[in-house]
């Protein structure tokens, strides 16, 4: 046997110092890069396709503000054809599915295919260490979505503007509550928090299920449950709503409940129904038209005000809209970091 | 050089009710191509995914390469594994692979990685998933050899392998050994590929180590001719084992 020739090894690598975080730049591109490029298509072509609505719905809307006299003829078609258009989006639903679906394709499969493929022997046994790698995956991932989800959800909101101009009662312009829900998820922080938290539900259900589909099927699952619950129960109490005995409670605001009482008791169902129709019987007994139907009815509950009832809403008023912007996105940045902090924990301690 | 690779201490690992791995105590001296052999179902994989880091013992303990604990930093910056079916992203290329093993490593010898692959005609823009079982491993024990490290860990590296690509993947691991001073701890149930290569020897039969020592001493002492023969008869005395 010859003589064998030993590599010099560094003296000092029993202290080492860890390997650069941007080392992982180029190792999560590599990885990820069809993923990355997905998600630009997916919301690029909807920007451009919401950007050509929107200049469209735009117009329309100038055109039916500035017309005048208001109430004529003309300005009448300027404004029946702005209420026509974006019947389309106007309740987001198509895009309130884009969070899920970036969570559920991006997010669940980042660990499931390493664990269900075995490359996670690879990965977990290089210098650069296991749990510095999720980490570094996980940050960059859900940075990157979170940075594309908030660019869209600016042309979202641009898109929605004129549905909340403050004049669009008066001129008969359709009007939204910000707080609908369908769009109250689509807003300026909001969007990218859920999508956020899309992400960080499905690479946790990855680590936790170690199966890509499956995986998949689990975060949409759950973050429709989520996403259901937040909407039907828990948004409308992030503030005690207020409540109002005034009849002309503005559209824009986010009404919970109403009813109506005399002397102080709560009227029933059949007893305010009688109460309707005999006060209906008194004011307007013959009613033609559409525009005399809402007359009607608003001579009506003035009517049944004079006669001691009273109207009650229970409401969230638009002014809230941002604080509850705030307060949604501030838990569910916390919920996704919890996640996230959960799987880098699984994957420090799971044993192979 | 009185390193020891691997040292255990009472080393076990328990996957649920049972014992995969048991009071395994076992030091391997540094300078060896060590061969771990023993029954489907003895603990090979077990030991070897602890001596990664990749489990946690469940009792005892583990360090390498003269003292650093399994799966420490230290630990992994001078080992190279290569797991059983050579796991590689399927839909990555070769290239890729390569970028992505220097960016996770201190130490990545791009050129001596190329110029193997190179030699062995495998070309770099191929996704790895399109090579031939032969050629993933290759590949995978490129990628391992190109880290420079002190001990490659291969668990079960030809099981998969033809025998003109199991024959060539091992003369590579002897070539490393030999030419560039690298330890070598593989597991493997083919004894006729290690009985040229393997100079020290661990067997484990349920989850125990029953032999371990370096193959000529342990050939002289129990009187056998060849490794084959010193391990039947050692895994016979366990007739359960020998029986699947």
């Amino acid at each position: 046997m010859t003589a064998q020739t030993r590599p010099t090894q560094p003296a000092e690598d029993t202290n080492l110092r860890p390997l650069p975080w941007r080392r992982m730049a180029g190792v999560t591109w590599r990885q990820h890069r069809f993923a990355f490029a997905g998600v630009a298509v997916l919301l690029g072509a909807l920007a451009v396709y919401l950007w050509i609505l929107g200049s469209s719905l735009h117009n329309a809307y100038a055109a039916a503000t500035a017309c005048h006299p208001a109430g004529s003829p003309a300005c009448q078609d300027a404004v029946n054809s702005f209420n026509d258009m974006g019947s389309f989006l106007s309740n987001g639903i198509i895009v309130q599915v884009l969070p899920v679906l970036i969570g559920a394709f991006v997010g669940a499969p980042l660990l499931a295919r390493e664990m269900e493929t075995g490359t996670f022997r690879y990965a977990w046994t290089q210098g650069f260490g296991r749990w510095r790698w999720a980490l570094a995956k996980l940050v960059a991932l859900g940075l990157a979505l979170t940075v594309a989800a908030e660019l869209f959800s600016l042309v979202l909101s641009w898109y929605f503007q004129p549905y909340f101009g403050p004049g669009n009662q008066a001129l008969g312009l359709a009007e939204l509550s910000p707080f609908v829900t369908g769009l109250f998820d689509l807003g300026r922080v909001t969007f990218a928090a859920w999508t956020l938290a899309a992400f960080s539900i499905g690479a946790l259900a990855g680590m936790l299920i170690r199966r890509v589909v499956p995986a998949i099927a689990a975060t949409i699952a759950v973050y429709a449950g989520l996403a259901f619950a937040v909407g039907g129960f828990l948004r409308e109490h992030y503030q005690s709503p207020l409540v109002t005995s005034n009849l002309n409670v503005p559209e824009s605001a986010w009404i919970l409940g109403q009813w109506w009482t005399k002397g102080g008791a709560v009227l029933s169902q059949s007893a305010l129904r009688q109460a309707f129709d005999s006060a209906i019987q008194v004011v307007a007994p013959v009613v033609t038209s559409r525009t005399q139907k809402t007359q009607a009815y608003n001579t009506m509950l003035r009517y049944l005000t004079k006669h001691g009832y009273t109207q009650w809403t229970r409401y969230q008023p638009s002014s809230r809209f941002w604080p509850f912007q705030w307060i949604e996105g501030g838990w569910l940045l916390a919920l996704s970091l919890l996640l996230l902090a959960a799987t880098i924990w699984l994957v420090r301690r799971r044993a192979a | 050089m009185s390193m020891n690779v691997l040292e255990a201490s009472g080393l076990g690992k328990r996957y649920g009710g049972t014992w995969a791995l048991r009071e395994c105590t076992l030091e391997i001296p540094a300078g060896h191509v060590a061969a771990l052999i023993g029954p489907n179902g003895a603990g090979k994989t077990t030991l070897l995914n602890l001596a990664v880091g990749l489990a946690a013992p469940s009792a005892g303990g583990v360090t390498v390469l003269g003292g650093r604990p399994a799966g420490s930093p230290a630990a992994l910056d001078g080992i190279a594994f290569v797991a059983q079916d050579t796991p590689l992203y399927k839909n990555l290329s070769v290239a890729d692979m390569i970028s992505i093993t220097r960016n996770l490593n201190r130490r990545f010898d791009r050129p001596y990685a190329k110029a193997r692959l190179a030699e062995l005609g495998i070309p770099p823009k191929r996704k790895a998933g399109k090579l031939s079982g032969g050629q993933q491993a290759q590949v995978a024990l490129t990628l391992a050899l190109a880290r420079r490290p002190r001990l490659l860990v291969l668990d079960e590296p030809v099981a998969m392998l033809d025998p003109i690509a199991r024959h060539d993947f091992m003369a590579a691991v002897q070539a490393a050994a030999s030419a560039d001073g690298v330890s070598v701890l593989l597991s493997s149930h083919v004894l006729t590929e290690l009985e040229r290569v393997a100079t020290y020897l661990v067997l484990l039969a349920r989850g125990q180590v029953r032999l371990a020592g370096e193959v000529n001493d342990l050939l002289t002492a129990n009187r056998r001719a060849s490794l084959e023969e010193l391990a039947l008869s050692y895994l016979r005395e366990t007739p359960t084992e020998v029986a699947k």
